[in-house]
């Protein structure tokens, strides 16, 4: 397939396109996907989350001025919400990432949710897989800043960094919405502002309540706490180390294979219950098996699942 | 018009710093269902290209006060071919004469709106000229 050939001889152009067709669900996307899957797997994904305006944008721009000076190519998937009332989106995250805007060794995609909730867009996992064939050493994605519900980010990323500000409540909010749960490294912004020193370490204290198993022994990855002035880029060099000493721990202890398989064994369940479903489905349209069972559950004299079952049993039978 | 949603870029470029104009429309765009990149202030010609290529937008619409529309238009014109990029909808909005208007067009702007125009217009001419798109 061209497209896929020039996405990954680095056609920028190519790529942005096979974004484009990845999000639109066009029948081409999944013959892409399934071209580009073996030069997939080699990019590293940073997820940076957090409440809406904690500074995800300024900390990614300065994160990728750091990789850039490491000699690591990095692109960026920043996602908004899309507006319930009207389908459209305003994505203004690069207002704040100016630094590789004409970097050729920086790409910066802007993708709206269209409707999905858990703060990232329907069709990440993909466009991370596009980014990671076209060459790019890391893949940093900013969700949605919602505050709550953004575990989602964890199942792509290998690196999540949970954004906190002083002065919003967080503290509390964070221990409601599980939001230490999901941080590899914690950030907290502006500590140009006051209250950043007891935001840390208060944060510091639930952690330390939470502690799993293996901590003091270094075995369990206990997520570290950094200050940042993202505006002045200050604490970010604390904060790329952190993110790499992470990685390295899931490297070398093993996690980084167990956790990969795991994602893509939850994938390809999901996948084949997706395509299982489908093809039941259809038989039951195309076999007119729909009606009798509908009519009997209205009936009452069966119940969903067992008309169900009763499905799925005549599709595996069928001949 | 492109399957999916349509996708525009709105870019202020120059040195002038009021993004009042570019806002407006943007929410105008938003609001008739589009996905609007924003890209902030005092944006370089290359930048506002290279944007529209990482975006993959459909149209790209500069807001422009600062009286240099002629010579911007004709830079970012320039770029874009230079991309081979032919199926982008160029649009410029802002402090625009009537007499230059003629001059943007032949630049290759596909619409140029002065003060005076009316936002359901610039979003209906919008819709309207998109390109068709291959993949
Ligand atoms: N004082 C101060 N302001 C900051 C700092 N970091 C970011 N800001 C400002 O905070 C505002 C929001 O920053 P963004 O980077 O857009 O925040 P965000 O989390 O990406 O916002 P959303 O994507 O809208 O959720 C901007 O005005 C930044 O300049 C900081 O360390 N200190
Ligand atoms: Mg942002």
């Amino acid at each position: 397939m061209e497209l896929a050939d020039k996405l990954l001889a680095g056609d920028r152009r190519a790529l942005a396109r096979a974004i484009t067709l990845t999000e639109n669900e066009d029948p081409a996307a999944a013959e892409l996907a399934a071209a580009i899957y073996p030069q997939t797997g080699r990019a590293r994904v940073v997820g940076v989350t957090g409440p809406p305006g904690a500074g995800k944008s300024t900390i990614v721009d300065g994160l990728t001025y750091l990789y850039r000076q490491s000699g690591q190519r990095v692109a960026v998937v920043a996602i908004d919400p899309t507006s319930p009332f009207s389908g459209g989106a305003i994505l203004g995250d690069r207002i704040r990432m100016r630094r590789g805007t004409v970097d050729p060794g920086v790409f910066i995609r802007s993708l709206a949710t269209r409707g999905h909730l858990g703060g990232l867009s329907w069709h990440t996992g993909s466009v991370i897989r596009l980014l990671d064939a076209a060459g790019f050493d890391a893949v940093i994605v900013e969700t949605v800043g919602a505050g709550q519900s953004e575990i989602e980010i964890m199942r792509h990323a290998e690196t999540t960094v949970v954004v906190l500000v002083p002065g919003l409540g967080d503290e509390v909010q964070a221990a409601k919405a599980g939001i230490l749960e999901i941080a590899d490294v914690l950030v907290v912004n502006k500590a140009d502002l006051a209250g950043a020193d007891r935001l840390a370490k208060e944060l510091d204290m639930m952690l330390k309540l939470g502690q799993p198993p293996g901590a003091a022994s270094g075995e369990a990855w206990v997520p570290p706490i950094v200050k940042t002035v993202a505006t002045s880029d200050e604490g970010l060099a604390d904060l790329m180390a952190a993110t790499e000493r992470h990685q390295r721990y899931l490297a070398e202890s093993g996690r980084f294979e167990t956790r990969r398989r795991r994602e893509l064994t939850a994938e390809v369940r999901g996948l084949v219950r997706e395509l299982a479903g489908q093809a039941a489905c259809a038989w039951a349209e195309t076999a007119g098996r729909w009606e009798r069972a509908v009519t009997a559950v209205v009936a009452r004299q069966s119940d969903p699942r067992t008309a169900a079952g009763g499905l799925v049993r005549e599709f595996l039978e069928r001949r | 018009m492109t399957q999916g949603k349509v996708r525009v870029l709105v870019a202020k470029p120059g040195l002038d710093s009021h993004d009042r104009g570019a806002k407006v429309i943007a929410r105008a765009y938003r609001d008739a269902g589009m996905e609007v990149v924003y890209t902030g202030l005092h944006q370089s010609p290359e930048e506002i290209v290279e944007a529209a290529v990482q975006e993959d937008v459909d149209v790209v619409a500069l807001s422009i006060l600062s009286g240099a529309h002629l010579a911007l238009v004709a830079k970012v014109v320039g770029l874009l071919r230079g991309r081979q990029v032919d199926d982008v909808l160029l649009l410029v909005g802002g402090i625009i004469p009537d007499e230059d208007v003629e001059p943007l067009k032949a630049a290759g702007a596909a619409g140029a709106f002065g003060p005076g125009s009316n936002l359901d217009e610039i979003v209906a001419f919008t819709l309207a000229n998109i390109r068709r798109r291959g993949a």
